[in-house]
């Protein structure tokens, strides 16, 4: 009877813990969860439906881009940028290779910080998106056809390259500044002599607009503060470039205390359409410079690197008109400018309040030289008068402002952690949004341009913690999306992200679908090293290099049996895929090689070398589940001793 | 005593049953040593028992499944566009295809006497679906140890110069 009870009783408690588990789900979400409200619905794409935007995260220290959906929050690629990656090989295989080097040889890592999408007449125009890398100073463009890093272009007398890669209206110009300043140009100097003597570089870097191509326009030599973040004026403001500043104190030392002692750093307003004039009649000074240009041929699948060796660098004071300084409180971090062009937000991240100032006050206060002064010969322009006004109070520690396109600017808050919309003209706080943790920028997609598509705003977060499944110490970034269509801002979706993002690009995706190329034609393959025909297959010796012309196709190589290499041979496998369909790339691994793998796209050619140092046969294979005789896909090379006589034969089957 | 026991028995009932009803839904689908309702597939491995193998069968009026629907082949083999189907051939199916012995797909050689101008084309550009839904296509497919027919993206054009070439084997 008791037990009868007992098992009854147990029932009812399984019962009531299987019923329907809402009260487990309202515990978990904290009070924001989908469940009372449609937010689970907002950001649902059926299996099988596409996402209304693409969303590029940098990396960060993983130095590459993700790319996501919105709104559903799913990863669809890492963009492999400034870091080698094994997955496909970048980096590692001969072709390459020469997107790494620098001036400092080989650098296969950097910290990837700021995208930003090239435009056409303030619009987002998708052809290509750019990202600087902080470290080791250069700005990569990346093709939005094939989804693939095409150039990468080193920085001279740059160091710490964070006030980057923003794009002007038409994309004339992909502008990066320097976050720390150097000697211009280096040598052996006593640290203690920083203020003075240390220059700020910013880099004008021109855009070709049939080739995406990069050069160094001109470096504009300002005095050695810190150049923080900065962005293009726009519509009315276009032909400026604003950058905020922080340790106008020139400290070299203890710098979270000696760089915080001014009570206004500034913003540099640049008139780059005024230096562009000077430069194009001849003005500025070159100078010897050592830079690497790299550049990825999509007909070749060939990087190329040269060495630039000149720079025209442009002195502020000897070009009336062009640079100024706006008093702005604090250290300001984002410097950001509203789709109208009007206002330049400077989230001066020590203060309590935001400050916003006026183009048209600007332009007017130089035209009457209101002067406050100036530093290292460039005028300071009195705060008052170029002032629009101030979000007064709204959070603490602002780091970055987005806009809508419909009046309001969000700025994110890292030390409150929250998101704060308000009003452009009457600075009034409208809505206010905890995140969790620590947000850094955040991203409208279009939020750079014009036209911003003022439909979602994510909140790119530094700190995780509980957010998610604990996963050791480190954990990836937690992402937030909200609803910003309507007054008040809702939270729909937390996602992770890969790296750290420190800001994002999005766009819509009808913009960029359509255009995406789903195969290499082998009939534009003009590699040097490509094996068009099958039948052009071979082997190849010189000296102790071995070249095998391998092709590719579901599902065999040719040829699969290779003899005649040696223990100490240099071999070069240089694999062509045939296929001619989307979504069909063929994977190659080697075993024992000793850098990466090979994912080759249809028509593409790629080289991966290998030194056997053992005697042996040898196996390789396809790591790409291409069909169903996949596992079939693998071939043999057979390794003889240094001295032995034996001659290079290859076959595929019995011939 | 008994009225607890009842109680309590009713309770778990409903509540077990409470928010299950789409789950009972389910498990009654899900019931194993079931047997499979017929399907059409196992009609139509009948054309195994047959000793021809598929690629070897006749069938000169099949023409298979895609863009081609008509082609009257003229009498002259057009000798010029048939060279240039060589070329297409030697960099785009060679690497499956040699012209006269069976490799990773079958020989060309003597394939109008075989089958369709039609079919062919279309197995050429339309892969896919040939090896979907056209009986002959999915036949071959299992003969060649479903190493899969890939689709090359020839144009039509590119794929009637090819046609042409087969001619001239």
């Amino acid at each position: 009877m008791k037990k009868a009870i007992n098992i009854l009783v147990s029932l009812v408690m399984v019962a009531g813990l299987v019923s329907c588990n809402n009260g487990e789900n309202k515990k978990g979400s904290k009070g924001q969860g989908g469940l009372a409200t449609n937010a689970a619905e907002k950001v649902y794409v059926a299996p099988g439906e596409h996402d209304e935007y693409y969303a590029f995260f940098s990396g960060g220290y993983s130095g590459n881009l993700t790319v996501y959906g919105l709104p559903s929050g799913r990863m669809f690629k890492e963009i492999p940028v400034f870091s080698q990656f094994p997955t496909s090989g970048y980096g590692y295989s001969e072709e390459t290779k020469p997107m790494f080097n620098t001036s400092f040889g080989f650098v296969p890592w950097d910290d990837s910080h700021h995208p930003d999408i090239s435009q056409t007449g303030g619009k987002l125009d998708g052809r290509w998106i750019f990202i600087n890398g902080n470290n080791t100073p250069r700005i990569a463009r990346i093709d939005l056809e094939t989804f693939e890093t095409v150039e990468i272009i080193e920085l001279p007398n740059s160091a710490g390259n964070h006030s980057s890669s923003f794009i002007t209206e038409n994309t004339e110009y992909v502008v990066a500044g320097t976050r720390f300043s150097v000697p211009v140009p280096q040598r052996d100097m006593p640290i203690k002599d920083y203020k003075g003597n240390f220059k700020g570089a910013l880099s004008f870097i021109s855009v070709d607009q049939e080739t995406g191509r990069m050069g160094i326009k001109f470096q504009l030599m300002m005095p050695g503060f810190n150049y923080d973040l900065s962005h293009p004026g726009r519509d009315k403001s276009h032909g400026w470039f604003f950058f905020t500043t922080y340790n106008t104190e020139e400290a070299n030392t203890l710098m979270e205390v000696n760089s915080s002692q001014n009570d206004k750093d500034f913003i540099a307003a640049v008139n780059w359409k005024v230096i562009e004039d000077y430069v194009n009649n001849g003005g500025g000074t070159k100078m010897p410079a050592n830079y690497a240009h790299n550049v990825y041929d999509h007909d070749t699948h060939l990087a190329t690197s040269t060495m630039e060796k000149e720079v025209l660098t442009v002195d502020p004071t000897k070009v009336p008109g062009a640079v100024f300084f706006l008093p702005t409180p604090k250290s300001p971090h984002g410097c950001d400018v509203d789709p109208t062009g009007e206002y330049i937000i400077g989230n001066g991240k020590l203060s309590a309040d935001l400050t916003v100032h006026s183009f048209t006050k600007m332009l007017d206060a130089i035209e009457n030289k209101k002067f406050d002064g100036e530093a290292y010969g460039i005028p300071i322009l009195k705060f008052e008068d170029v002032l629009a006004g101030t979000v007064k109070q709204p959070g603490l520690g602002p780091l970055h402002t987005e806009f809508d396109g419909k009046g309001n600017a969000y700025t994110t808050f890292f030390i409150s952690s929250e998101v704060v919309k308000w009003k452009l003209g009457t600075w009034e706080v409208l809505d206010r949004q905890p995140v969790f943790y620590s947000v850094g920028h955040g991203m409208i997609p279009g939020g750079n341009s014009r036209e911003p598509f003022g439909k979602y705003f994510v909140a790119m977060n530094k700190i995780t913690k509980d957010r998610y499944l604990p996963t050791g110490p480190e954990l990836e970034h937690s992402a937030q999306l909200f609803d910003i269509s309507g007054d008040k801002m809702e939270l729909l979706l937390d996602f992770p992200t890969h790296g750290e993002p420190h800001y994002a690009a999005g766009i819509r995706a009808d913009i960029l679908k359509k255009n995406s190329k789903q195969f290499y034609k082998l009939a534009d393959n003009k590699n040097p090293y490509a094996t068009l025909s099958e039948a052009d297959a071979r082997v190849e010796r010189k000296g102790n290099e071995v070249h095998i012309y391998m092709t590719t196709i579901r599902s065999h190589f040719t040829p699969d049996n290779i003899e005649g290499v040696k223990v100490g041979d240099k071999v070069f496998f240089h694999i062509t895929n045939h296929e001619q369909d989307f979504d069909v790339p063929h994977g190659f691994a080697m075993i024992g090689a000793n850098n990466a793998e090979l994912l080759i796209m249809p028509g593409q050619t790629k080289t991966l070398v290998w030194e056997p140092k053992q005697v042996g046969v040898w196996p390789f294979y396809c790591t790409d589940f291409c069909s169903a005789l996949h596992q079939e896909m693998q071939g043999y090379v057979r390794v003889s001793p240094a001295n032995s006589n034996m001659e290079l034969s290859w076959s595929l089957g019995e011939d | 005593m008994k009225i607890i026991m009842k109680s309590l028995a009713a309770i778990a009932i409903v509540t077990l049953i409470s928010c299950g009803g789409k789950e009972e839904k389910k498990s009654n689908d899900i019931q194993i040593g079931q047997k499979p309702a017929a399907t059409e597939a196992s009609t139509e491995t009948t054309n195994a028992s047959s000793d021809v193998k598929p690629s070897e069968s006749v069938d000169l009026t099949n023409k298979g499944i895609g863009p081609i629907k008509n082609l009257e082949l003229p009498a002259e083999i057009d000798q010029a566009m048939a060279a240039k189907g060589m070329e297409v051939y030697k960099t785009k199916c060679m690497a499956c295809h040699k012209p006269d012995k069976k490799f990773i797909g079958p020989a060309p050689t003597g394939i109008l006497e075989r089958r369709t101008p039609e079919w062919i084309m279309n197995m050429i550009l339309n892969p896919e679906e040939m090896t979907k839904n056209d009986p002959l296509a999915k036949a071959l497919l299992i003969e060649f140890n479903g190493s899969p027919m890939a689709n090359q993206n020839l144009t039509e054009e590119e794929a009637r110069q090819v046609l042409e070439y087969f001619r001239t084997l």
